[in-house]
């Protein structure tokens, strides 16, 4: 029993912190149109990050500053907000399927960086973690997997929070004309540059605090945690929760990790020998017939985006509101 | 460059590649005016208004907003200045409602940054209400109110063609350029439209307007500018357009 709720909260700490990446491209691409291929990158950035700035100090090795856990995991947010803003600079003027090349592009090359840049990131190798917040206070494992499933809950619940209030606010309104026609965006005095930049900066430095709260679970981070799948993965989970919807990309996400982790067993258990070295492909298979099937029987995606949602609803209702108590 | 023209341009020009689409454009629009832009297809029209608008850098000239330059400023600073235009093809944002559509237009408000949208909730709620005060009544005046929770791709083309003037029209403007606003409009809609132009006309704002039916413009507008192949080829009062033996064979007799 306790090994089953064990797992079951590491499975939900897992698409938890993959919730919380799924949010922030529904930022970029659900709200604003922008299409980021290169998720992995801004995972990998605030998942380096903490490392660099949380582990211990190594010899011939950069970083190892062994800060406090929120200071680092802060800094790894940053900086994959730093990385988002440059690429934002360079690409966001190149539109639609360019940024969408140039993004992947910049994944190519971030996983280069990991694999060679051994002063940095250790190469293949990795970087070892430290050790997770409060670990030593709480001791038990099984509290202890607990704790941290309700740490990553609670970021996901805060983010969520947040995100609503702004993609339902006319800050979001704005980002989602510039998704519908940016020409006429413009006409009507918006600026797309500026607004298309803070979007992409924002939903990267939310992949980049999933990245953070994932390699401090680990406590390690290498290359092979950072595989270009983990794009397609997430965008599986936005595509099948639902792109403009915050709670469908929730639910996406545990969706999608669900039918991931399920596929990865039956295959283990059930694939004859011969194909046991193919599961991961066929796994990969499976992702790209959920993404093309949910794109071509229900694009909207399991929650639909509502179409009615910026704040002046509930001033509506407050206002009549009180109105009717004068009245009465 | 006239003092007392609202809006003014000076030898506008603009060539694709080596096609020159608008040829040295020079025109003057007298305030509270209602300008005609006639010509045939092609002739540069909606490229003239891009250019104006900020939306497409002119090759060479200049374009002047109550006195001051605003040649190659981008559309975004335009709109805040108090230059509004529609498009030939409309470009609502479909996936928006009629409302939101209207309500996002007003520039530099307290909820589209994120400071303001995350943490000035009590501004931003009073601001929205006012928005959407004036928001219904501009739907209202342009009889779109019953659908302003409608998504706006969902409303016909005429419709988008009213919802893109009231969009407009949140901003205040002071000068209107509107292409074909009458163009694949029932008649019932392009008669509301026409109203509501010489209403907001009678309150002071200006118009130019691109159309190809001659009776709406020899109606409507005053003055009437043709061009042709990119450059104007006739500049005068209606009564004088319609009499104008150029424009008879160049263009009204083709239509005709
Ligand atoms: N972006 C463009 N690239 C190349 N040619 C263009 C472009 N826009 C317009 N043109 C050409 O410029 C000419 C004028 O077009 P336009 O301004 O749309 O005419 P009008 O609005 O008077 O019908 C046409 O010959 C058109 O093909
Ligand atoms: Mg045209």
């Amino acid at each position: 029993m306790i090994g089953l709720i064990s797992y079951l909260a590491f499975f939900a700490t897992m698409a938890g912190i993959l919730a919380i990446a799924v949010l922030g491209l529904n930022l970029q691409w659900g709200h604003t149109g922008l299409f980021n291929g290169g998720v992995v990158a801004f995972f990998g950035a605030g998942a380096y990050g903490t490392m660099l700035l949380g582990g211990p100090p190594e010899p011939g090795q950069f970083g190892g500053f062994a800060l406090p856990y929120v200071v680092a995991l802060g800094g790894g947010i940053l900086i994959a907000g730093v990385v988002a803003w440059i690429v934002g600079l360079l690409t966001l003027r190149l539109r639609h399927d360019y940024l969408a090349i140039a993004t992947f592009g910049v994944a190519v090359a971030f996983e280069n960086v990991t694999r060679n840049a051994d002063w940095l990131t250790g190469g293949a190798r990795g970087l070892r973690g430290f050790p997770r917040p409060l670990e030593a206070a709480i001791g038990d494992t099984f509290l202890y997997g607990l704790f941290f499933l309700g740490l990553v809950l609670a970021v996901l619940l805060a983010v969520y929070l947040g995100l609503e209030r702004l993609v339902n606010s006319p800050y979001g309104r704005v980002l989602r004309a510039i998704r519908e026609d940016e020409v006429s965006a413009r006409s009507v005095g918006k600026n797309p540059t500026r607004l298309r930049l803070e979007s992409f900066v924002i939903g990267s430095m939310i992949m980049g605090a999933a990245g953070g709260l994932y390699v401090s679970f680990y406590a390690f981070v290498s290359p092979q945690d950072l595989a270009p799948i983990l794009t397609f993965q997430i965008w599986a989970m936005l595509i099948v929760g639902g792109a403009g919807n915050n709670r469908g990309a929730i639910l996406g996400a545990f969706l999608i990790w669900g039918a991931w982790t399920l596929s990865g067993f039956a295959l283990s258990r059930f694939a004859p020998d011969a194909m046991q070295l193919y599961t991961g492909s066929i796994q990969y298979i499976l992702i790209g017939v959920v993404i093309v099937g949910m794109l071509m029987w229900r694009p909207q995606g399991l929650l639909p985006e509502r179409v009615t949602k910026t704040i002046y609803q509930k001033g509506a209702k407050k206002g009549s509101v009180i109105i009717n108590k004068e009245v009465i | 460059m006239t003092a007392d023209a609202i809006l003014s341009t000076s030898g506008l020009t603009r060539d694709f590649h080596s096609f020159r689409a608008v040829d040295g454009v020079s025109l003057n629009i007298r305030p509270g005016s209602i300008t005609g832009l006639i010509g045939p297809n092609g002739a540069g029209k909606t490229t003239l208004f891009n250019m104006i608008a900020g939306a497409l850098r002119p090759s060479s000239g200049q374009v002047f907003l109550a006195g001051a330059e605003i040649t190659g400023l981008p559309p975004e600073a335009l709109f805040a200045r108090g230059l509004a235009r529609t498009f030939q093809i409309p470009r609502p944002f479909r996936r928006m409602t009629v409302l939101e559509n209207v309500m996002l237009a007003p520039p530099a408000q307290v909820g589209e940054t994120i400071i303001g949208a995350l943490f000035r909730r009590r501004a931003l709620q009073e601001e929205e209400s006012r928005l959407r005060d004036k928001a219904m009544a501009i739907l209202e005046f342009m009889t779109l109110a019953g659908l302003a929770d409608q998504p706006a791709g969902k409303i016909s083309g005429g419709q988008m063609k009213l919802l893109e003037l009231a969009r407009a029209l949140m901003g205040d403007p002071k000068v209107i350029l509107l292409d074909e606003p009458a163009a694949g409009v029932n008649p019932s809609l392009t008669r509301i439209l026409i109203e509501r132009i010489e209403e907001l006309n009678r309150k002071g704002t200006t118009f130019v307007i691109v159309e190809h039916d001659m009776d709406f413009v020899m109606r409507h507008c005053d003055p009437v500018i043709a061009l042709a192949e990119g450059r104007i080829v006739f500049e005068g009062t209606a009564n004088e357009a319609r009499v104008n033996p150029l424009l008879l064979d160049a263009y009204l007799g083709a239509s005709a």
